[in-house]
């Protein structure tokens, strides 16, 4: 199998404006290759789009927009992590030798359809993701003793991470206060506690390892990838275990690059809403089970940025198509040492979690320098 | 009739496999273990309280009627286990709906 790393990125701000899809992606597409001048569309076998927009045949027109000519041109949608299932997509077309170099290109807009799955029936009239999300919150506070204010600490260190984001959605920072006090959506969900649907964009070039040692200036490398589909519908999740396609892409992933969730400097985690955060480390081993918050807790106090840097989903926002996208991105800069403030100190392997459906899929990447 | 022909009707029905008697859910034209056709069981069937949460002055309970769960309204705060039967369902605005007691 072919290596494949990473050689360039594009990222849009991620905003409430109304730009459409198109737009937002051939936006992403262009900042990669005017910052990027060494990849030549030309060059580019395969283009494809990550997105839940309803818009037809995307990767055609991106490909005709931005002067490439694919061999391989088509759309990849599974919900939120629509991303990184097009960058797995777009690796073994690489791996495969199918394809040489790789365009990956993500968007949505802030009232996509992909934010509720109108076939899960079995939710009843409770078909937005809140509902599935309180469901959680109130099984895992229940289950491992957790407060409200406890879990507060989510959004109040991803917030705060968000900051120094200069393309995330929140601009402020928020106290554990402010959290509590923000709109209860239900008894055990805040409005702070929630990603909020944006519109955004994010771009990758993936390539095989000749084109990586041609084209990139500081290479990142694609070393594990896991992914697991439990079901579709929520109500099939195990109660007690919530976050289980997580914990089998986690394990698939660190085994592919033969590391431990020990061996991991920095990640992006799907925290979908704010209780997603503990229940993924957990499940992706980097806290024992319930203990989840006692690492954001330390974190957030020490002011270490290891654990969602950009802000996260509730941070930055989340646009559906780009998110997997965006958090790649992330992690490839700090691993480059290019994240500016939000920078960890000296990375040398990240992870990329991101989930559809209230978990009922997971994708787990391992990046390394 | 199917699943949800009953549902619009008012009546929950469990589908089950009529080869190898297994659950059927989510509900299907046919079983999800063997491809086999579908029947439906009628009964006053007892659910199970998985969890639940509240939003504003009403509540919503996961809820396990034998291997199905389901998510369904429930107008007081339930406690975790407690049995429940449905008493209200249907198909509103292409969604189903469900509310236990
Ligand atoms: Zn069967």
């Amino acid at each position: 199998m072919n290596r494949v790393g990473i050689i360039g990125y594009g990222i849009t701000p991620f905003t409430k404006k109304d730009h459409s899809t198109e737009s937002a992606l051939l936006e992403s597409t262009r900042r990669l290759f005017v910052e990027n001048p060494e990849i030549m569309p030309k060059e580019i076998d395969a283009v494809l789009v990550s997105t839940n927009s309803n818009t037809k045949y995307l990767s055609p027109i991106l490909s005709e927009m931005t002067g490439v000519s694919p061999k391989i041109s088509h759309t990849v949608e599974s919900l939120c992590s629509s991303g990184t299932n097009t960058i797995v997509s777009a690796y073994s077309y690489i791996a495969s030798g199918l394809a040489d170099l790789v365009l990956v290109a993500g968007a949505d807009r802030y009232d996509s359809p992909g934010q509720v799955l109108e076939w899960d029936n079995s939710r009843g009239q409770y078909k937005h993701p809140v509902f599935w999300a309180s469901i959680f919150s109130k099984a895992y506070k229940r289950r491992f003793s957790v407060s409200n204010e406890q879990l507060a600490i989510v959004p109040v260190k991803n917030h705060k991470q968000a900051k120094d984001n200069p393309n995330a959605l929140s601009e402020k920072i928020c106290t554990v206060e402010d959290v509590i006090n923000s709109k209860k959506i239900t008894k055990d969900l805040r409005l702070l506690e929630c990603s909020r649907p944006c519109t955004g964009s994010a771009s990758i070039v993936l390539g095989s390892e000749d084109m990586v040692k041609r084209l990139a200036h500081s290479p990142v490398w694609i070393t594990g990838i896991g992914q697991k589909t439990t079901s579709a519908g929520f109500t099939k999740n195990i109660p007690s275990n919530f976050m289980e396609s997580t914990k089998i892409a986690g394990r698939m992933s660190l085994e592919m690059s033969n590391k431990h969730a020990k061996n991991i400097d920095v990640a992006e985690i799907h925290d979908a809403f704010s209780v997603c955060e503990p229940m993924a480390l957990e499940a992706l081993g980097f806290s024992a089970d319930g203990k989840g918050m006692h690492t954001i807790q330390e974190l957030h106090e020490t002011d270490n940025f290891k654990i969602n840097p950009r802000g996260g989903l509730i941070g930055a926002g989340h646009p559906l198509g780009a998110t997997g996208i965006a958090q790649t991105i992330e992690v490839t800069q700090q691993l480059q040492s290019n994240a500016g403030n939000r920078q960890v100190d000296d990375p040398k392997v990240g992870l990329v979690h991101n989930m559809s459906a209230a978990a009922t899929s997971s994708t787990v990447l391992v990046l390394e320098t | 009739m199917s699943f949800e022909a009953r549902l619009s009707e008012g009546k929950f029905c469990i589908p089950e496999c009529t080869q190898c008697k297994k659950t059927v859910w989510p509900p299907s034209e046919f079983c999800n273990h063997c491809f086999g056709d579908v029947q439906l069981r009628e009964g006053d069937f007892e659910g199970k309280v998985i969890e639940f949460s509240q939003q504003k002055e009403g509540y919503f309970c996961l809820v396990e009627f034998e291997s199905i769960r389901i998510m369904a309204g429930i107008s007081q705060c339930p406690k975790l286990g407690q049995t429940v039967r449905m008493s209200k369902c249907g198909i509103i605005n292409a969604s189903y709906s469900f509310w236990v007691v």
